[in-house]
């Protein structure tokens, strides 16, 4: 990590010195004929290589989507593991096109980064793990504490707030990497580890006996998490935040992969405009009519793509709650496309 | 050389860009002038780009609340505390692990390279194993192990191990119980003070006799005599004042006394073992570049083996031995940045990993942190330079 954080300090550096900001992104991804995606270094549900170095999760499959809508090919992606210290200098440093690393929407983010938050791909809140042995049931009885969290996230902020929100002492013990994280959890440094909720359900996974620790109640922040691109490049903002809305959008319409043939067909109007058999939305982009259809023939809408990685159809089973779509109670939702 | 002597004296008249005084001195000017001009654009462009991209930039952050809290801490720290703050509690946990390095490493380091010289069979091939295992293993590696495999099995604070009921040892650290200085400690203090004073003007007196007289005074049992004897007197006729507050175990952990967090203990552990392996091969490269007859004239004048490698023999090598020392203590200090893996609060942790992460501005955190590393290490080689100067042969 030191080193990694290094050679991007110095790639940033140099890349500030010498190139001018760049607006022109999607020219350069397509140039390039491949889209470099920056993803966390392994969190189960959101990007994850399994054992043959193939990348899955929610985040993934969010860049695989991009690139299916510029290339026509979900495989166009190359996935660029970053911790959570180097992501965003990642980004800065052009490294990357477009960061899906479980990254928490904040407004210093959004400002002093030079950064834009596309669009929220799930709605999370922080948590709290413990070992059942502790017989904790709250966090309000966490008071004097060993916690684990990773550096360099909102974690640790969220954190300090809340222990002194409620005049709790606390012993924060901060890693770079989820990796030492859960494992100095799992060895027993720590009584508590805290990060998202969803992280919590992905991380307990690698923990020895996962059945041994439980989730306390208490969600003690917001924490949106979606894609992110460079400042200053309009166009590029505008592709990576649609490519969200399309997802939405397709749920919301009921096209999936499975139907998407017959959507092609459909006569209503709506539709037409989603798969662009009516009117030309993708050109205006700088894709393509049919760029809708790429996506969710070769990834998926958005639902499909939450119960695969994070919901019921994968081994975090994480309930859809916040993020059902608005007509179903949740807060997904999408701007029309027309 | 032939040419400056053939060479009558310079004529005034030789055309200026002939001058080679002038022209070497023009060219080293306009090789400065370059390198400015690059470093102004430099600064300049990056500025423009990094406005232009809306990242922000300059000094302000130091300023800002930092929000984020750190596990150790030398000067009193809270999350409402900003930036400025936690770069201080970064650097004294730098300095304070990379300083109680060096001074166990040179320690341990002299005594295993002396070891390893040894006439014993048994004492020499342990130091030799040591070194070669030690120093042929990845530092990192070591840390981990360390962390991980040795602190990391402890039992937790409930099940602590514990020795005479007042030293706690578990996964959570090592506590100690704290003293608690009441009246009266000053007067110990004082006596302290003084009898290291008194130390220090009677080794004055004793390097007088003995160079007057020849007799030796046992110089090291009177010090330490002194120094100890003092204020344990002062202390007593006091009725002890000093008292101790024992760590209890509340909640979660214990709580009281003095804690060392494993990370600290395990970075320690780690940086100590792996930079003695190399001081004592400076050691022993040191000790046998004094040549052998000098210890045989030792002995032919009857000095013992311990009064030998004392007087005669350390002292001439450690004109050998400290430039490559200066190098290990500047490798230990640098070194200590690996505390990152195990999430112990250094300079380079919560400095150039936290806080850059939380405010973004990469340019002027790892400038910062370059410089302070810069600083440390020059210091450090100057301090070394000036003990090698003070410990040189004085040629007459």
């Amino acid at each position: 990590m030191k080193r990694n954080i290094f050679v991007l300090g110095v790639a940033f550096v140099l890349g500030c010195a010498v190139a001018p900001a760049s607006a022109q992104t999607l020219k350069a991804v397509k140039d390039r004929g491949s889209l470099n995606c920056g993803v966390s270094q392994g969190l189960p549900g959101f990007s994850n290589p399994d054992d043959k170095g193939n990348w899955t999760g929610l985040d993934v499959e969010f860049c695989r989507a991009i690139a299916a809508a510029i290339f026509n090919d979900a495989t166009k992606v190359k996935f660029v593991p970053l911790s959570a210290s180097n992501r965003f200098t990642a980004l800065q440093s052009s490294a990357i096109d477009v960061l899906a690393r479980n990254s928490t929407w904040t407004s210093s983010r959004d400002t002093s980064l030079g950064l834009n938050f596309a669009a929220v791909n799930y709605y999370d809140g922080q948590g709290f793990m413990v070992r059942k042995a502790l017989k904790v049931n709250s966090a309000l009885e966490l008071n004097g504490a060993s916690i684990c969290t990773q550096t360099g996230t909102t974690t640790e902020l969220n954190l300090a707030d809340y222990f002194r929100a409620n005049n709790m002492k606390y012993e924060v013990i901060a890693f770079a990497t989820a990796d030492e994280t859960i494992k100095a959890y799992d060895g027993g440094r720590c009584d508590v580890f805290t990060t998202d909720v969803s992280q919590l359900y992905a991380e307990r996974l690698k923990l020895t006996n996962a059945n041994d620790h439980v989730i306390l109640p208490e969600i003690i922040s917001k924490e949106p998490l979606g894609p992110a691109v460079r400042h200053g490049d309009d166009q590029w903002f505008d592709i990576v935040k649609w490519v969200h809305f399309a997802m939405v959008n397709a749920e919301e319409l009921g096209v999936s992969s499975k139907n998407i043939d017959e959507a092609l067909k459909s006569t209503q109007p709506e539709i037409r405009r989603l798969v662009g058999t009516e009117g030309a939305y993708g050109e205006q982009f700088g894709l393509t009519k049919d760029w809708v259809v790429r996506i969710v023939k070769q990834v998926g809408n958005y639902g499909e793509s939450f119960d695969r990685n994070v919901g019921p159809g994968s081994k975090l089973g994480i309930s859809r709650g916040l993020n059902r779509l608005w007509t179903k109670g949740g807060i997904q939702y999408a701007p029309p496309i027309r | 050389m032939l040419t400056d002597i053939e060479r009558a004296p310079p004529t005034p008249r030789v055309a200026l860009h002939n001058n080679p005084k002038f022209r070497a001195f023009f060219y080293q000017l306009v090789l400065l002038a370059a390198v400015l001009w690059f470093g102004y654009e430099f600064a300049l462009n990056a500025k423009a780009n990094l406005d232009a991209q809306k990242i922000a930039s300059g000094f302000d952050f130091f300023d800002h609340t930092a929000g984020f809290g750190v596990s150790q801490s030398l000067i009193p720290y809270s999350e409402q505390d900003t930036y400025r703050r936690v770069f201080f509690v970064g650097l004294l946990n730098t300095l304070l692990v990379a300083g109680v390095g060096i001074v166990l490493a040179t320690v341990l380091g002299f005594v295993i390279g002396v070891a390893r010289l040894s006439p014993n069979w048994l004492l020499a091939r342990l130091a030799g194993g040591y070194v070669e295992l030690v120093r042929n293993l990845p530092l990192l590696f070591q840390i981990l192990f360390w962390y991980l495999a040795v602190l990391g099995t402890l039992p937790g604070p409930r099940q602590s191990l514990s020795l005479f009921g007042e030293i706690f040892i578990n996964n959570r650290g090592i506590f100690v119980p704290r003293p608690m200085f009441g009246t009266g400690t000053e007067f110990a203090l004082a006596a302290l003070l003084l009898a290291i004073l008194a130390t220090f003007c009677l080794r004055v007196w004793a390097i007088r006799r003995q160079e007057r007289s020849g007799e030796p005074f046992p110089m090291l049992w009177t010090g330490l005599g002194l120094v100890i004897g003092a204020p344990a007197v002062v202390l007593v006729l006091l009725g002890f004042p000093i008292t101790f507050e024992a760590p209890q175990l509340r909640g979660f952990n214990f709580v009281g006394g003095i804690r060392l967090i494993p990370e600290f203990i395990a970075l320690l552990i780690a940086l100590t073992t792996y930079t003695a392996a190399f001081i004592a091969e400076v050691v022993r490269a040191g000790i046998l570049a004094v040549s052998t007859g000098q210890t045989e004239a030792a002995f032919a004048l009857g000095l013992r083996r311990g009064l030998t490698l004392r007087l005669v023999v350390l002292p001439q090598a450690l004109r050998v031995i400290v430039p490559p020392l200066t190098n290990q203590y500047l490798n230990l200090t640098k070194n200590s940045s690996l505390a990152i893996a195990i999430g112990y609060p250094d300079l380079f942790a919560v400095f150039a990993g936290t806080t850059l992460n939380q405010t973004g501005q990469a340019i002027e955190i790892i400038a910062i942190t370059m410089a302070v590393y810069l600083v440390i290490s020059l210091a450090t080689s100057g301090l070394m330079n000036w003990y090698n100067a003070h410990i040189r042969v004085t040629e007459r």
